[in-house]
């Protein structure tokens, strides 16, 4: 097992039948994954970065035996997930972002405790473990305090502890640090950060649509969207590919009064992507061009449209700039490029 | 089930993903049920709840038999609906703790990915229910032999039938209790009402409160396929003894023969939920159920 990679998927697919509100046979057919390969070598942190609706949890679900692929094969472990899923269990853990989940009438100790013991540990150990952590998590005055009366971030901290109490080999996070406060959400980052640096033999796999967060954490990335995985690189390569393109970030006001007029943006030579945000009061362009030069006709298009210009900025490629360039939309909105919302 | 730490410990319990699961599992259920930061509803729940059932019985039946409390009749409606508070408790009550687990406390995800068996977890969930239901069904007795004057002394029972009546009897109910369990697995609307409609239902079937002879032919069958109508009528003779009731059709059958039969179907109640949770849990991954929350 131990030559065998942390992670891997061959043509992974998933399809959901969703059920149409009146007749029995009015079913739809949405596809969360396509064909997703993939393989994390053990080690690594490897990050899957895309919009809500991207496919993310549902590619996570699969791997830690939570949901059947409908096509393809996923191994954890050198295990099948799908026929070997007991096995892969004791290899595993998972942890989840904004959950409010657990047994709320126990305290936190009762329920690690309880997990603990899911997992077979020696009772000594596990409280010894338990204490640790909570240590490590700074929450060990809440040791005794019941999980319903547990803030979000309290809670979230919690979960991880339970996600590492015990000792797995391969960790999945879903969206950590999903409706955590800043403080919280850096604690998290760096607990995550400090684990792999004592445990080089472990792998993690990440789901965020946090680019910073993606770009600090991983080792190693995949951008998904669609539930296809559209490139896997390291954060520097893939930032590295757009390093010949010029990128800009533009505040106008106000934009698409007379789209029509002059065509679109794209339309201008050189112009390789745009995404757009509309705020109240204004609107916000991120631009990729070929290079510098193609920044004037840009301008004079916008001026065509009787937009306004009132901040313009350079800046080096982020992995916000490569999503865009790879799908063509921010990662803020999700695959109907809607800002937020959507689950997966 | 302050021993349920210590016998968590043990190693070949530690070893074995099922014992472990069912060990915590009762652990788990027994916290949840006797949660005595809410005592008065715990209180309710276990004893006021079927006392109020017992009683209502009894004032029905005082009203239509002008009081006869001392027929026979009397303590066969009295025993078997107070037995039937237990599998009341165990049936639905292992519905219920899927329920609980993703609707609730939404820790199906968590528990899923557990390396337990989660049909050993919702047994032991359902031994809690057990100690609840017995609780009830003692409560209960203690009344009827009280203030109603059953004929029943410790001395007169026969506490080997009776044990292994009920032991037998709570594996077949703890069977049908984890199929409802696994039909629930598959439900988004409507499943608060499966375990306690299910019940219900079946409450008429099974010997209770009334003879199977007294249903119409086409409908014995259900009661005679019912494992809980051997269960009550095996557990009534061994409370009564010689008291026992023997104006009905089963009556005349001897204890061992129900005894027997209870057995068979205890085991085949413990063999086809195994294979309907299997078959459900393939299911529900197949079907992205397994954690979904429905919000009902």
């Amino acid at each position: 097992m131990d030559s065998a990679p942390a992670i891997k998927t061959e043509n992974l697919g998933r399809i959901y039948k969703i059920r149409g509100p009146k007749k029995k046979g009015d079913q739809k057919e949405l596809i969360a994954l396509k064909d997703v390969t993939l393989e994390v070598p053990r080690g690594q942190l490897f990050g899957l970065l895309g919009p809500n609706g991207a496919g993310k949890t549902t590619l996570i679900k699969i791997l830690c035996t939570l949901l059947l692929p409908t096509s393809g094969t996923a191994f954890v472990d050198g295990l099948n997930v799908a026929t070997q899923s007991q096995d892969v269990r004791r290899q595993i853990s998972m942890v989840s972002g904004g959950e409010t989940s657990g047994f709320g009438l126990l305290t936190v100790e009762e329920n690690l405790w309880m997990f603990a013991r899911f997992y077979g540990l020696d009772n000594a150990v596990a409280k010894r473990r338990i204490a640790e952590m909570l240590e490590i998590l700074g929450i060990s005055d809440r040791a005794r305090a019941k999980i319903s009366d547990l803030s979000t971030g309290l809670r979230q901290k919690m979960n991880f502890v339970r996600g590492f109490l015990t000792d797995p080999n391969v960790v999945f996070l879903d969206e950590p640090t999903l409706g955590l406060d800043v403080t919280a959400a850096r604690d998290v980052r760096t607990f995550v950060k400090q684990w792999m640096q004592d445990h080089p033999d472990r792998t993690l796999l990440l789901t965020t649509h946090y680019m910073a967060e993606a770009d600090e954490l991983c080792d190693r990335l995949a951008i998904i969207d669609k539930g296809q995985v559209l490139k896997d690189d390291t954060p520097t390569n893939l930032k590295h590919g757009l390093q010949q393109n010029a990128i800009f970030n533009l505040k106008v006001q106000p934009i698409g009064k007379k789209p029509q007029d002059n065509g679109r943006i794209e339309d201008v030579p050189g112009v390789q992507t745009v995404a757009v945000r509309d705020h109240a009061e204004f609107s916000e362009i991120n631009l990729t061009l070929q290079d510098e030069n193609v920044l004037p006709a840009v301008l004079t298009h916008l001026g065509g449209r009787g937009s306004s210009l009132i901040a313009l900025e350079k800046h080096e490629p982020t992995l916000e700039d490569v999503f865009i360039n790879l799908v063509g939309r921010r990662l803020d909105q999700d695959t109907h490029g809607q800002e937020n919302g959507a689950s997966e | 089930m302050a021993l349920v730490k210590p016998l968590g410990d043990l190693p070949f319990v530690r070893a074995n993903p099922a014992l472990r699961a069912f060990v915590i599992g009762a652990w788990l259920g027994w916290q949840i049920e006797s949660n005595w930061a809410r005592p008065l509803l715990f209180a309710i729940y276990a004893v006021a709840r079927p006392l109020a059932s017992a009683l209502l019985l009894v004032i029905m039946y005082s009203v239509i038999t002008n009081g006869a409390t001392q027929e026979p009749l009397f303590a066969f409606i009295f025993i078997g609906n107070a037995l039937y508070i237990v599998v009341s408790s165990v049936v639905s009550g292992i519905s219920w703790a899927v329920i609980d687990d993703r609707e609730h406390y939404r820790v199906m995800k968590q528990l899923h990915t557990a390396p337990m068996s989660y049909y050993s977890y919702l047994i032991g969930r359902g031994v809690a229910r057990v100690g609840i239901g017995l609780t009830s069904f003692v409560i209960t007795m203690l009344v009827g032999v009280v203030f109603f004057q059953l004929p029943i002394a410790l001395n007169t029972i026969n506490w080997g039938l009776l044990i292994l009546a009920s032991i037998v009897g709570i594996i077949a109910m703890q069977g049908i209790g984890v199929i409802l369990g696994a039909i629930t697995m598959q439900l988004a609307s409507n499943l608060w009402f499966l375990g306690e409609g299910t019940i219900a239902a079946l409450y008429l079937f099974a010997g209770a409160i009334f003879p199977l002879d007294v249903l119409p032919e086409a409908l014995q069958p259900f009661g005679m396929f019912y494992p809980v109508t051997y269960w009550i009528e095996l557990s009534r003779r061994a409370l009564l003894g010689a008291n026992a009731p023997t104006f009905h059709a089963m009556g005349a059958i001897p204890s061992e023969t129900l005894l027997l039969i209870l057995t068979g179907m205890a085991l085949f109640m413990a063999i086809a939920s195994y294979i309907v949770y299997r078959l459900s849990l393939h299911r529900a991954k197949e079907m992205g159920r397994l954690d979904m929350e429905t919000s009902f």
